[in-house]
């Protein structure tokens, strides 16, 4: 339905471009399952984020200089003479930091409550792709600065692409546009360091048109059965969010002044040297469980008994590395149990918990240095996380008996003959 | 009989609108094949960079037993002027017992002289082992912090995670003491 306003202006504008219409019905109306709870924040979240890494980057770029002789020092400058220069910088730096904590919590959200099922098998595969748009844009930032870190990190990651057959070497040339990485890379990171997170916005309207075309999902994973289980979204949700953006932002400055450079790490502040590994080389944290995956295939697979490799432990790491992110996108087809959330699913609840922690087990070997007992645990580690998406998920679709659903989204919070706000306001009425 | 003619007339005419489809398709696909190809070779090494590619480096000053380490294409490059026991350990190894088989004398052109790239062939690091006090690995040549790769006196991989030994560069003498790289 057209927005209904007094003022001329806006519809007359609404008339040729009905902007105010979408605006109205995607973020006002929209009606939302009033069971909501704040594991449902964090997508807005991951938005708001994603807005502060563009306005910090977008000043740093304006400060900055793309080239080896002077990439290092421009940071400095940034960090000492600019205005408010430390703090743009530490916000960008901490942002990304705080946006893969809140994407993250959103990708585990969805796990757990099976928001990946039909009709959302899209919608889920597009937040893999925005996943891995993020992860390449935050790599290739954490070059720009020119450190140890940065210039080591891009050493060791690009150098990944030469565990291909045949052609690795010559992509791997192809990626430094020399033999190193030197200058060509530096330049050529930051103008897709600059394009990337633009990428990741159109991907995030992609998302949100996905999410739009049947709601969201919610922690009971039934669907809506009428108009009584919904609440528009404004002003309950953007309310809801809102908190959860205090929340967010009080953590955030916490690190941003107090702890900036707690999630970094100090040889980043040493200026790139092609001739000095440091002795420790570790991602950022966001990438540990990953970086753990890579290390942890420390042996040839082959043909047993006959000698013959077919995967050498090299190209073995890194396949199992990108295949712990390729296999979310074949999620929906490999976990067939039709009920959604984790909530009524017995046995798969215990096997996500421990999936839980085997990430952050990952996430910790991986900052550890590659020694026992640090590879036997990743190695059982990473079999975990993958039998828990190739095994454990396709059997307990077949062999789980989950608990009874209720009948609507309405009837458990009613039941209970409660108060709260959502609960009592009449449905998709403004209060 | 007007009607068969017709019929052979749309036949006809559905090949020709087959073959003008595929051939302007084919076309297309050249052409667009030949604009994308600039734009990605635009990425590859350019002309100023691969004029870098040659240096000389004077031998002389490197006693036995020294190393030294050259930049070569950005790269380290390592040059060992070895001693009589590390020529000798690395020609006394069984080289079928080798991750990757290569006798010493393939991996040199003078035997005191071992001049390889300093890149560990797993992901890139340069090893250590170069300066006295560098842990040198268990066989004595180098060895790669990152993810424990152990080369030897000739820069063969021994043990750890890395593929292949050291690469060694082309080079050649261009006198008694020095070599051009490249
Ligand atoms: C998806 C959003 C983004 C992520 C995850 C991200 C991530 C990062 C990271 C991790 C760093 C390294 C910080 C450090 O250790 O110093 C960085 C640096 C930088 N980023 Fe971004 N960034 C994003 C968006 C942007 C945008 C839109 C721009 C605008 C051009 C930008 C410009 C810069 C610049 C100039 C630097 C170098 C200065 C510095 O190191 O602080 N970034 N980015
Ligand atoms: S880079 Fe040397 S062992 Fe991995």
């Amino acid at each position: 339905m057209a927005l209904q306003t007094n003022s001329r202006v806006i519809r007359w504008i609404d008339h040729r471009l009905p902007i105010f219409t979408f605006m109205n019905h995607e973020l006002n109306e929209y009606p939302t399952p009033r069971n909501l709870s704040y594991m449902w924040n964090f997508g807005s979240l991951a938005g708001i984020a994603l807005v502060i890494m563009i306005v910090t980057g977008i000043l740093l770029a304006m400060q900055y200089t793309a080239h080896v002789d002077h990439a290092f020092d421009s940071v400095e400058r940034i960090m000492r003479d600019v205005n408010y220069g430390w703090l743009l910088r530490y916000a960008h730096m901490n942002g990304a930091s705080f946006f893969f904590i809140v994407v993250y919590i959103h990708i585990l959200r969805g796990l757990y409550y099976g928001s990946y099922k039909a009709p959302r098998e899209i919608l889920w595969m597009i937040g893999v792709v925005i996943l891995l748009l993020m992860m390449a844009t935050a790599f290739m930032g954490y070059v720009l600065p020119w450190g140890q870190m940065s210039f080591w990190g891009a050493t060791v990651i690009t150098n990944l692409f030469s565990a291909i057959p045949l052609v690795g070497p010559d992509i791997v040339v192809w990626l430094w546009g020399g033999f190193s990485v030197d200058n060509p890379t530096l330049n050529r990171f930051f103008a897709l360091h600059y394009l990337l997170p633009f990428v990741i916005v159109a991907m995030v309207f992609l998302h949100l048109w996905a999410l739009h075309r049947f709601g969201s999902n919610n922690p009971l994973g039934i669907d809506a059965k009428g108009p009584q289980d919904k609440i528009p979204f404004h002003p309950y949700y953007t309310v809801k969010d809102l908190y959860g953006l205090g929340v967010f932002l009080i953590l955030f400055a916490a690190f941003v002044f107090f702890a900036p450079n707690y999630m970094g790490h100090p040889d980043n502040y040493i200026e790139a040297d092609p001739l000095v590994t440091p002795a420790h080389i570790v991602p950022e944290w966001y990438f540990l469980p990953f970086y753990a995956i890579l290390r942890a295939i420390t042996f040839d697979i082959g043909i047993p008994f006959t000698g013959i490799v077919l995967i050498d432990a090299k190209l073995g790491g890194v396949i199992a590395m990108f295949g712990s992110i390729a296999v979310l996108f074949v999620l929906p087809w490999l976990d067939g149990s039709p009920v959604r959330s984790g909530r009524f699913r017995p046995l798969f609840k215990q096997f996500f918990a421990l999936f839980v922690v085997t990430c952050l087990v990952l996430g910790y070997m991986g900052a550890m240095p590659a020694e026992q007992p640090y590879v036997t645990i990743s190695q059982i580690g990473t079999a975990y996380y993958f039998a828990y998406f190739l095994v454990i998920l396709p059997l307990l679709s077949v062999l789980e008996r989950p608990k009874p659903l209720p009948a609507s989204i309405s009837e458990p919070v009613l039941r209970g003959g409660g108060t709260v706000a959502g609960a009592t306001a009449k449905p998709m009425e403004k209060p | 009989m007007a009607d068969t003619a017709n019929a052979r007339q749309g036949v006809e005419d559905q090949s020709k609108r087959d073959f003008l489809y595929l051939a302007a398709g084919a076309v297309g696909a050249v052409g667009a094949a030949a604009a994308v190809w600039p734009m990605i070779d635009s990425l590859n090494p350019s002309a100023d960079v691969l004029a870098l590619a040659s240096i000389d480096v004077d031998l002389a000053p490197v006693a036995v037993g020294q190393a030294i380490t050259v930049t070569w294409r950005g790269k380290p490059v390592f040059i060992r002027h070895r001693t009589e026991a590390e020529i000798e350990a690395a020609r006394s190894v069984d080289v079928d017992d080798l991750v990757d088989p290569q006798p010493d004398e393939a991996r040199v052109i003078e035997p005191q002289w071992l001049v390889m790239v300093g890149i560990c062939t797993h992901l890139g690091c340069v090893p250590l082992g170069q300066r006295p006090s560098d842990p040198k690995g268990e066989y004595g040549g180098w060895f790669c912090p990152c993810h424990g790769s152990h080369y030897d006196t000739s820069g063969r991989i021994r043990r750890g995670p890395a593929p292949r030994n050291l690469d060694v560069p082309t080079y050649a003498f261009s006198g008694e003491s020095a070599i051009t790289i490249g």
